[in-house]
């Protein structure tokens, strides 16, 4: 009898653990086809970057035909995942064991839960809609298939990092990413600014990846695994400190990649690359990657509260950042990409606030993925038709000439704003609540922010669509963009009116990635309501004031005489001051040293190590007489040394 | 262990040591009366021709027919030790053996045909 | 009588089918030699070049398919085993490449890499007019191949006297096709030049050990000097003599510090093609035997080999990457990126266990892989005196011709050992090894050393990618497709080696285990 109820008992026990694996299921079905999605971008980036110049004539529309077709398989698993119980939703594909050395094993899998599905909806269809509208707008370009084979390559290696099933594969598309925004960012190459640039936002991005591999040694050495089953799994094994350290690599990491405070001045240089490019990397998709390393890692931070701190600290200071900056800007680009560095701070905030802000973080990251390619496709349209103007200060008056582009960047900006029913009146005022949830100064830095958030976008759209026009002589024709480009932005614009009302409905977007992420309420530090219409509130006063300030004439060349702050929000808060000093003095050092051949430049004062190890190279080198006779007698020597420290060691 | 080789350095000791002293006692009690015929290589025949250019440089082709000496005269040595145990082998000797004459003549048929063996 | 003669004189037993790959390759050698002297000056080029890719592909064939049977034969004087065959396919192997990487003739406008006429004054009117006459040193085919047939036999030698024979087969040969450059012809023949006088020198130190060993064991066969030295009750001066000198001997051959110093200057010097075939198939060779040496004769010694050869393996990788740190000629950079890789190698022999012999052949095959590319990308990239080496020729190469500077970015990342490449799998396994096999310190000293190394790796990417090329910078010459194939199999190796090791990792586990 006793026999008989521990068999059960120990049954019951295998039982248990069966669940605990049911987390990473096998794929099957459908999912076993999910590497078709990164297979397809990935064989488009190779044949365009192979096949040469015959394919000039169609290799954009390959390009597009290989984006859609990832789109497409997307969409087939979104329905097959949605047509499986919640416990069958997160499939892990089992690809190939990268090394298997004795009792180390490094599998190469992809993972997709409805948190990788979010975001490979979110990264093909954006995609696929900024393929095509780069038909148009890199039509004349000569170097047209290279620019959409190094699109393909993105979206590939974005694709690659959200399905990544352990941090090591993950790393790898988070380089891949890195390899092709730096490609794309110097696109034009003969501008030495596009280069200059490229080679910013290539040195930044490396800071942040040194956090990236740290955190993964960190976690071999700690958990003795890499997948997110093996580390998210264990961390309760592992000590407070441990976990801290982890999770500020993984902080240092998504700063690099996600623009936030302190690595953020690459990414206003970045707007250096063609527009579409802004457009897919640097709002909608590549920089939400450190929300999305922040997210997925969410069990380290929650067993680290110091470095949740961390996060929060860093999202609210980028979040002010980017909406200061964003006031100043002339150029209409930067403009953008200051709020792209602010809303991304609002993610981030939220991703640090934990089960609380999850799933605000990347709700408002689909809505404003959605709405800001929008505004970019938009802004795109605005430069294709003024002969490639950036400056707003040279706009005015664009909404009769441009009617579809005005309508459609329209929906986008009532959407940044918050304004209801559009996209980010339902997404960013859940994360202004989770941050009342949280405590008075998050808080009050989201709500705040709202306020200017409204400000410098009111600001630009009322400089560029409003007003008399203040067209140079060059630009003295604007001209509507062609329909390939109209449509996608289209598309966008009736995604930014609808996808927070889709999303939010019946708490689709929570339900759908509680399971992954988990979810949580508490109680906000203020009235629900006073939140909500307080922040409305000083969303429509910002909208207002910036109404009535710009409206009127705006001087072509920006006045010299500004407060302080206007100067230094010019000057991009210094932020390239900062990160001159601390990455890109040691970072242009490197490069320099790399290339100079002579060991002398190296300035001995900085750089001990390099120095010695010259001085060392150029004192050996003396060794290397180019006589025989030497060469010899080294030999010798050698012969010599080796029998007389064998005889020693004997002895 | 070394002992037995005593009387083979001695012997060599002793060979160096009469060397040595005939040299020297020849040198130090001999008559010196020198003259041209006395000091050429030796002290009979005719001077060696042609003339080394530039003294002491021979031409180059002395080298190449002096290698080739070598090469064939060792591949030869080893058919000294197989026709010794010939009888023992058998076939399996003589067809090593004409493998190993066949790649000597390859050898051979290359110096040939490349001039190897014409000295002008 | 004569039976007490026979029984010492028993016919010989030949394995002719293990022998087989060494066989065809030395018998198309002197079928080789017969082209030479028989075929028309005009038609040796194209029956030479079918002979040669005949003979190494059905050698290959032959190898494959006897992979996998053990045997000691030609009286104990052969051990064809796993690291013996293993070694054997990836020498042919990659021979074919180099092969390919000789065979080239639309780089230069003169014809190929070698000189019209060996014996022609350099810069003299006789050698302007063989020139113009088109002609070329086919004698380099039945040397290539000769020394083929040397390494074949090298790594599966079981004897030290068969070892020598071996090691000269393989020798000769390489310090005349040292010589024979087209281009800057001086510096190739002081190059072999310095090759031969060095490398006899270097032969004698083996040769002398191998006698030590004799003295000692009474025997040359490794498996015997193994018995004896499992038998010996206390020191012995002849074996560790032995032990010092035939290591002298193989340190030369695979380039270990202090023994490297030729290798510079003979990298250099000797026509690319066969600067190919030396870094990676003599390497190949070389690391093979002084593993097999090693682990099958002296593993009993091991206490007293061992820290010599920690000091010899941590001198090597950190001088050897220091000097690298301020070379400004890429082939000489690449020189003493192969001399660093020597001392990597050397960790996976002081680790002494199985996993030594399999990282070690792992290791070998994708070292091997990348440098036969590296340098066949070297002689596309050409000034008009021929390869530019000069690293800031290499400046902006990137803009000028990304698809070759990022071929190059690729291996150089594998030779700096970055995931994703062959090189790090390679370096994964021997630290793997060497951990397990208690040198961890050498093991800290080479993390370090490839840390160091991946500097100047990535200066050269760094070169090619962000410098703005110069005025009259090299050009960089469409090859036939001789060279585009080897270049492209050895750029897709790497990369799939670093994707999808375990193939390699598990073939090469099976192979690790020596016989005797």
């Amino acid at each position: 009898m006793n026999l008989t109820s521990s068999l059960i008992a120990s049954g019951q026990e295998s039982e248990a653990v069966e669940a605990s694996v049911n987390y990473a299921m096998q794929a099957s079905g459908a999912f076993t086809w999910m590497w078709l999605l990164i297979a397809f971008p990935l064989f488009g980036a190779a044949f365009l970057l192979l096949a040469g110049r015959r394919t000039d004539k169609w290799g954009h529309w390959l390009g597009v035909a290989m984006s859609l077709a990832s789109f497409a398989t997307a969409v087939v698993m979104f329905f097959a995942m949605i047509a499986s119980p919640d416990a069958d939703r997160s499939q892990t594909l089992h690809l190939w064991d990268w090394i298997a050395v004795g009792r180390f094993e490094v599998p190469i899998a992809l993972h997709l839960d409805q948190l990788s599905m979010t975001f490979v909806l979110l990264i093909t269809g954006v995609g696929s809609l900024i393929h095509i509208y780069a038909v148009g707008y890199m039509a004349e370009d000569p170097a047209r298939r290279r620019f959409f084979a190094y699109l393909n390559l993105f979206v590939a290696a974005m694709l690659l990092l959200v399905l990544a099933d352990s941090y090591l594969v993950l790393y790898f598309g988070w380089e891949g990413v890195g390899l092709a925004s730096y490609l794309l960012i110097s696109f034009f190459q003969y501008k030495p600014s596009a280069a200059v640039a490229g080679k910013k936002a290539f040195v930044v991005n490396r800071v942040g990846d040194i956090g990236m591999s740290i955190a993964i040694m960190l976690m071999f050495v700690t958990f003795g695994s890499v997948t997110f089953e093996g580390v998210l799994g264990n961390v309760g094994m592992a000590s407070e400190t441990a976990n801290t350290w982890i999770g500020l690599m993984l902080l240092l990491a998504a700063c690099g990649k996600s623009a936030q405070f302190p690595l953020q001045s690459w990414l206003l240089d970045a707007m250096e690359g063609p527009t579409p490019v802004s457009a897919l990397i640097h709002a909608a998709t590549m920089v939400t990657a450190g929300v999305y390393l922040i997210v997925r890692s969410g069990p380290i931070f929650e067993a680290a509260p110091t470095a949740a701190t961390a996060v929060i600290v860093i999202g609210a200071i980028t979040l002010m950042f980017g909406a200061i900056i964003g006031c100043a800007k002339d150029d209409i680009k930067k403009v953008l990409a200051g709020s792209t560095m602010s809303q991304i701070g609002y993610m981030m905030l939220a991703a640090g606030l934990g089960p609380i802000g999850y799933v605000f973080a990347i709700f408002h990251l689909v809505a404003h993925g959605c709405f800001k390619a929008n505004m970019f496709l938009g802004a795109g349209s605005i430069m294709h038709g003024m002969n490639d103007q950036v400056d707003m200060r040279r706009f005015g008056a664009l909404r009769f000439v441009m009617v579809g582009t005005f309508i459609t960047f329209s929906a986008g900006w009532l959407a940044i704003m918050g304004i209801p029913p559009f996209a980010g009146f339902f997404s960013k005022d859940k994360i202004i609540e989770a941050a009342f949830m949280h405590g008075w100064i998050p808080g009050l830095v989201a709500a705040i922010g709202a306020g200017i958030t409204a400000f410098y976008m009111t600001r630009l759209w009322t400089m560029t669509f409003t007003g008399k026009a203040r067209w140079t002589e060059d630009n003295q024709h604007p001209h509507e963009s062609p329909k390939i480009m109209l449509i996608p932005i289209a598309i966008l614009a009736f995604l930014s009116v609808s996808i927070g009302f889709i999303l939010a409905y019946g708490d689709a977007i929570i339900n759908w990635l509680t399971p992954v992420t988990g979810y949580a309420e508490q109680e906000t530090v203020l009235n629900h309501y006073i939140i909500e219409y307080g922040t409305l509130a000083m969303v429509i006063a910002g909208a207002v004031i910036a109404y009535l300030q710009y409206r009127r004439d705006v001087p072509i060349t920006p006045p010299q005489h500004v407060s302080a702050l206007t100067t230094a929000a010019r000057r991009d808060l210094y932020g390239d001051a900062f990160n001159e000093a601390v990455f890109m003095r040691p970072g242009q050092w490197l490069t320099r040293s790399l290339v100079f051949l002579d060991s002398r430049v190296v300035d001995g004062a900085v750089n001990g190590v390099a120095a010695l190890a010259g001085g060392l190279s150029g004192r050996l080198r003396r060794l290397q007489t180019g006589y025989v006779r030497s060469y010899g007698l080294w030999m010798l020597i050698g012969a010599v040394v080796l029998l007389g420290f064998l005889i020693l060691v004997r002895v | 262990m070394g002992a037995e080789y005593i009387p083979v350095l001695l012997l060599g000791a002793l060979a160096f040591a009469f060397a040595v002293f005939s040299v020297t006692l020849a040198t130090l009690t001999g008559p010196k009366r020198y003259n041209r015929a006395k000091r050429d290589a030796y002290e009979c025949g005719i001077d060696p021709t042609p003339q080394p250019m530039g003294g002491g440089h021979f031409s180059i082709k002395y080298y190449l027919t002096a290698m080739l000496f070598i090469i064939f005269d060792i591949e030869i040595v080893f058919l000294y030790p197989w026709a010794v145990s010939f009888g023992l082998m058998g076939v399996f000797a003589l067809v090593e053996v004409i493998l190993f004459i066949v790649t000597v003549f390859c050898v051979y048929l290359f110096v040939w045909r490349r001039g190897g063996l014409e000295w002008d | 009588m004569n039976e007490l003669i026979a029984s010492v004189f028993e016919t010989p037993v030949i394995n002719y089918r293990q022998l087989s790959p060494i066989l065809i390759i030395l018998g198309a050698a002197v079928i080789s030699v017969l082209v030479e002297a028989f075929v028309p000056r005009a038609n040796r080029r194209v029956v030479q070049l079918v002979l040669v890719f005949l003979a190494l592909i059905t050698a290959i064939i032959w190898a494959v398919t006897g992979a996998g049977q053990q045997a000691i034969t030609g009286e104990g004087a052969i051990a064809v085993d796993g690291p013996g065959t293993f070694l054997q396919i990836t020498i042919l192997i990659v021979s074919v490449f180099v092969a390919m990487l000789m065979a080239e003739n639309r780089l230069d406008p003169a014809g190929d890499a070698f000189t019209a006429r060996a014996n022609s004054l350099p810069g003299s009117e006789d050698e302007r007019e063989y020139t113009n006459r088109g002609w070329t040193t086919t004698e380099l085919w039945p040397l290539f191949l000769f020394s083929v047939g040397g390494m074949l036999l090298f790594v599966v030698a079981n004897d030290l006297l068969i070892l020598f024979v071996a090691l000269e087969v393989m020798s000769l040969p390489l310090y005349l096709m040292a010589a024979i450059a087209r281009r800057r012809r001086l510096l190739s023949q002081e190059a072999a030049m310095k090759y031969f006088l060095l490398g006899a020198f270097g032969s004698a130190f083996f040769l002398y050990g191998s006698a030590m060993a004799y003295g000692f064991a009474g025997s040359i066969r490794l498996g015997d000097i193994a018995n004896a030295i499992s038998a010996l009750p206390g020191p012995n001066g002849l074996i560790i003599a032995a032990v010092a000198l035939l290591s002298v001997g193989m340190f030369f051959k695979i380039a270990a510090v202090p023994f490297h110093m030729w290798a510079p200057d003979v990298y250099v010097g000797a026509p690319s093609p066969v600067t190919a075939f030396m870094a990676s198939c003599v390497k190949i060779a070389g690391v093979g035997v002084l593993l097999r040496v090693m682990y099958v004769a002296f593993s009993g010694l091991a206490w007293d080999w061992r820290p010599l050869f920690w000091i010899v393996s941590i001198v090597t990788m950190l001088v050897a990457t220091i000097l690298a740190l301020t070379q400004t000629d890429i082939k000489r950079m690449l020189a003493y990126s192969s001399i660093s890789h020597a001392g990597f190698l050397l960790i996976a022999v002081i680790a002494l266990n199985p996993q030594g012999i399999a990282s070690t052949l792992i290791y070998l095959v994708v070292y091997a892989t990348a440098t036969v590319g590296a340098f066949g990308i070297v002689t596309l990239v050409r000034g008009p005196s021929g390869e530019a080496t000069h690293l800031s020729q290499w400046a902006g190469l990137g803009k000028r011709s990304p698809l070759v500077a990022g071929g190059f970015a690729i291996l150089l990342l594998s030779f700096a050992g970055i995931p994703l490449t062959a090189g790090f799998i390679g370096k994964f396994t021997v630290f793997g090894a060497g951990i397990a096999g208690g040198a961890t310190p050498v093991v800290i000293v080479g993390a370090v050393a490839s840390m160091i190394a991946a500097f100047f790796y990535v200066r050269v990417i760094v070169l090619m990618f962000f410098t703005d090329p110069a005025e009259d910078g090299p050009t960089v010459v469409t090859p036939s497709p001789f060279t585009g194939i080897a270049i492209s199999v050895s750029v897709i190796l790497t990369v799939i080696f670093g994707i999808f090791p375990q193939p390699l990792i598990e073939l090469a586990e099976k192979a690790s285990i020596f016989i005797r």
